[in-house]
């Protein structure tokens, strides 16, 4: 049976990566090697994984030097005949241990950019009218299918240089809230997101917008963040 | 300093990028033209002395720089050194003032 050299990281902040030889399989995923790994190699690796169907947004982690989501994400893809795969937890984030990261930080950002939905009707009131084929709802279908696996937080350069940086699938998040004609608090989130630890401090790299396995481009969203803003400028209520 | 602030300064920023990207063309093309024209440092000097348009053209010029480059800095020392706060600000405004003075100073050179 065909072997396949994978060394993944071991420890917290500090530590090492940790050779194995797993058995290579047809279809085989990242996840479906550090799952045999733990349970037939080392039952003491950490890691995280839900629904390995691409939707949780769990098992995301550094893979050969990039992020991705290891549940979607097939060997084949990453590594060839010969060469070896290396596993690391998501980068910009503080390790807890071997592949699992704490995603404190990066969900506080979401709250801090106001990345929760504010509406004016209660549960009594008769549903809002939403056209499927209007502009501000299709940026939003654009935006709206993140599942907060992390993979653009850990793929961007700005956070890594700029801690303070909400991040793209924070501001990916406000931009959805933005275009959402019910939401009743667009002017206080785009006083959230401006700024040096908002979507000013974004240099454009994209490189959340390549790495998205959901294919999303927060970079767009970020850029209708700026024009936003721009344009809040020389409104008297803002 | 406030988001607002901030966000002001982003815009200065593109705004004196766009003037730049035009300031930056003409002036290379001006080069090119009095290299390849064999004009001499005299010959030159004699049509930008007492020219308005060349005045404020590079007058406009070193006041872009003088917006562009030191926000641009900023961002460079805040991400690269973690220098950030009213020092950092200090620090700019001044390199600012020096950019404008000595670039208004070469400016009224050629032009007086």
């Amino acid at each position: 049976m065909n072997k396949l050299k994978v060394k993944i990281w071991r420890g917290g902040a500090e530590g090492a990566f940790q050779a194995f030889e797993v058995p290579r399989h047809e279809s085989q995923t990242v996840l479906d090697v550090v799952t045999y790994v733990q349970r037939a190699l080392d039952p003491t690796l950490a890691y995280r994984f839900a629904c390995r169907v691409g939707m949780c947004g769990s098992c995301a982690m550094t893979v050969n030097g990039h992020a991705r989501w290891t549940c979607r994400t097939h060997v084949d893809s990453v590594v060839d005949k010969n060469s070896e795969m290396v596993v690391a937890p998501l980068r910009n984030l503080p390790v807890i241990r071997d592949l699992v990261t704490d995603m404190r930080e990066f969900f506080d950002k979401w709250a801090r950019a106001r990345g929760s939905f504010q509406g004016s009707r209660s549960r009594n009131d008769d549903f809002e009218q939403v056209r499927p084929d209007s502009k501000s709802r299709q940026e939003v279908d654009a935006a709206i299918e993140c599942i907060g696996c992390g993979v653009c937080y850990a793929s961007c350069d700005v956070v890594a240089q700029n801690p303070d940086y909400l991040g793209p699938a924070a501001l990916n998040r406000a931009w959805t809230l933005q275009r959402d004609e019910r939401d009743t608090a667009q002017a206080e989130r785009l006083r959230a997101v401006a700024g040096d630890a908002g979507c000013h401090a974004c240099h454009t790299h994209m490189s959340c917008t390549e790495r998205c396995p959901k294919q999303i481009s927060p970079t767009a969203g970020i850029a209708g963040l700026k024009r936003e803003i721009f344009s809040s400028l020389f409104r008297k209520s803002s | 300093m406030n988001a607002k602030a901030q966000t002001c300064l982003w815009v200065a920023q593109r705004a004196s990028a766009m003037i730049l990207a035009l300031c930056v063309l003409v002036h290379l093309g001006t080069m090119i033209y009095a290299v390849r024209g064999g004009l001499s440092a005299a010959e030159i000097l004699g049509r930008t002395k007492g020219s308005v348009a060349w005045l404020a053209f590079y007058g406009l010029f070193v006041l872009a720089i003088a917006v562009h480059v030191p926000i641009g800095l900023r961002a460079v020392f805040g991400e690269w050194l973690k220098w950030k706060g009213i020092s950092r600000e200090l620090v700019l405004i001044l390199f600012s003032t020096g950019i404008l003075i000595c670039g208004l100073r070469a400016v009224s050179a050629v032009f007086q």
